[in-house]
């Protein structure tokens, strides 16, 4: 029996899946060169929709027989979902009809994407977890081929695709395994049956791996990275840019909810896998970023880098005194890494011309003269990701790396504050093109482009000055995570 | 029949997709080797359904068909698209994007 309040624990979702079958429709009837218009209906539908989050946001809910929660944890999460929506709708509409590529069925399939990420922060259930993650992939294989009969973008989304559907499998396994030892999907049956100890210990790890195994692909933490780099530099980049804030946001989100609600007693056995991982996805990710001269692979590093700073504080997930701050200081540093990434993101759509063209460190020479304030953005951007002090990246790491010294995994703080160092290096030089090389770009700036680099930049630097309103939010986030 | 007998099948199966997808080089075999991943985890749902006497795996198992089948037409049609621009999904020969 559907009761009025299962509805509401799931709202938002429905209205953008729903907003999003109906724009499929409506969009036959909207002329190509007036895709304009699908891609403003669509804000309108991620905008209602992010009302109605902000409405219901503060309430604790679990509906439809325990497999959705509505909690602050997901709000926090729909809002970074539904904001990065709103951005890379705002990228795509110039990017798209420059390339060519001018269909409006690119906004449907991003909402889409984006009702599954919205679900994944919700479930509450290993069934949903599973439906989540794959309602969220499925689009983003097409979005990743959308400028197709181009080799880079063909090859991209194949790539994303087997591996993507590989993660799914090691997910799917993992959760049969876990369904084989306690013979429960629900969060709460599960925590329960573990609790009373009945559960196959054995098969429970096992499952628990694989369960690691599948988001650690979603999140591209190395080992699992190898996709990573290639898919981020063939896709269209305001997909790319989307891929790399929003689906490593819904990777976390789904990795922070099953461990913390399912895992806390296997965390002695998860913990060293954790800590590797960590330390691995921040020195490989940081190290292979200095060699790269396209921006578009030196951003796909970086993104795998910074998802490594993000695991060193998950690495205390068992540490039931800390865990609170784990949370919060991810939930901030998700809000800084995307704010700072879509604005670098938004300056690569900018300076690309031609589909994949345009965007090797010396297409930059000459930007910081001629166009002086993307010049400024970009430095903006570049000093918050490095961690510069003072900036919202580095609030973003001080909160991380304090919470891995707190839970006494020094070492790992040290192997992070090293490697950030390194990577000053090649985000500076990013700025040194753009300041010290001489050039002459000739760069057509679209309204909306520079408004989500405009935004991006502000919020940076007022976020830098106030940190704590942010952590403020997250921590009380944290406070309803169930 | 011994519950043993059905998880050690439906981990051969997965182990066997695991390494066809690591090691063979054709797309659409490396698909094949998902699906036989997926139905692993589908066997290990049905048989522990059937053990622990609830519905809950068996209705799963429908779950993961249909999501299967949503990745088949979306995975075969990229195999399309891409052999139309290169006459092949050979994947080593997919070497457009390096860094």
């Amino acid at each position: 029996m559907t009761r009025m309040i299962d509805i509401y624990s799931i709202l938002p979702v429905m209205i953008v899946a729903g907003w999003a079958l109906l724009l499929l429709v409506v969009d036959l009837w909207i002329p190509r060169y007036r895709k304009g218009i699908t891609a403003l209906l669509a804000a309108v539908g991620l905008a209602i929709a992010l009302g109605f989050v902000l409405a219901s946001s503060g309430s604790t809910i679990l509906g439809f027989n325990q497999m959705v929660v509505l909690d602050g944890f997901a709000s926090f999460m729909q809002v970074l979902f539904l904001v990065s929506g709103m951005a890379a709708v705002a990228l795509a509409y110039d990017y798209i009809q420059r390339m060519n590529i001018n269909h409006g069925e690119f906004y449907v399939l991003m909402m889409f994407s984006i009702a599954g990420m919205m679900l994944m922060s919700q479930a509450y259930n290993l069934l949903m977890v599973f439906l989540a993650l794959e309602l969220l992939s499925i689009p983003l294989y097409v979005l990743a081929g959308f400028a197709r009969t181009r080799l880079e973008s063909e090859e991209a989304s194949l790539k994303y695709f087997l591996l993507g559907a590989f993660a799914s499998g090691f997910v799917l396994y993992g959760t049969a395994l876990i369904f084989s030892a306690t013979g429960q999907l629900d969060f709460v049956g599960i925590a329960a049956v573990v609790t009373a100890g009945s559960a196959n210990s054995v098969l429970f790890l096992i499952g628990s791996a694989l369960l690691l195994v599948g988001f650690g692909f979603k999140i591209a933490a190395v080992p699992f990275q190898m996709w990573t780099p290639d898919v981020y530099q063939g896709a269209p980049t305001p997909v790319t840019a989307f891929m790399s804030v929003a689906v490593k946001a819904a990777g976390f989100a789904a990795l922070m909810r099953v461990f913390l609600v399912l895992f806390p007693s296997l965390s002695e056995h998860l913990t060293p896998i954790l800590w590797l991982m960590a330390a691995l996805t921040m020195i490989v990710g940081n190290i292979v970023a200095l060699a790269q001269n396209n921006i578009k692979r030196m951003l796909a590093y970086s993104a795998i880098a910074h998802a490594g700073y993000i695991l060193m504080a998950f690495v205390a997930f068992g540490n039931g005194e800390v865990v609170r701050n784990t949370v919060a200081a991810t939930l901030f540093y998700l809000v800084a890494y995307g704010l700072t990434s879509f604005g670098a993101w938004a300056l690569v759509v900018v300076i690309e011309r031609e589909y994949g063209k345009g965007i090797l460190l010396d297409d930059l020479a000459g930007i910081g003269k001629h166009y002086p304030w993307l010049g400024v953005a970009m430095l903006v951007f570049m000093l918050s990701f490095a961690g510069v002090p003072l900036t919202m990246g580095f609030w973003g790491k001080f909160y991380l790396f304090r919470t891995a010294v707190q839970a006494g995994y020094i070492g790992l703080a040290i192997i992070g504050l090293l490697t950030s160092v390194a990577s000053a290096y090649y985000y500076l030089r990013v700025v040194v093109y753009m300041f010290m090389k001489p050039g002459e770009p000739k760069l057509q700036i679209n309204p909306w482009v520079s408004f989500v680099i405009g935004v991006a930049a502000l919020a940076v630097l007022l976020l830098s000055l106030m940190p704590w309103t942010i952590l403020e939010l997250a921590s009380r986030a944290v406070l309803l995570l169930q | 029949m011994p519950l043993s007998y059905f998880l050690v099948l439906s981990a051969i199966m997965f182990t066997v997709g695991v390494l066809g997808v690591i090691l063979r080089r054709n797309a659409l075999v490396i698909f094949m080797s998902l699906e036989l991943m997926f139905n692993a985890a589908n066997l290990v749902f049905v048989t522990f359904a059937s053990y622990y006497q609830i519905l809950t795996g068996q209705i799963f198992v429908f779950f993961v068909m249909a999501v299967a089948a949503a990745e088949v037409a979306v995975g075969l049609a990229l195999m399309v698209a891409i052999f139309r621009t290169k006459h092949s999904i050979d994947i080593d020969q997919m070497s457009s994007l390096k860094g």
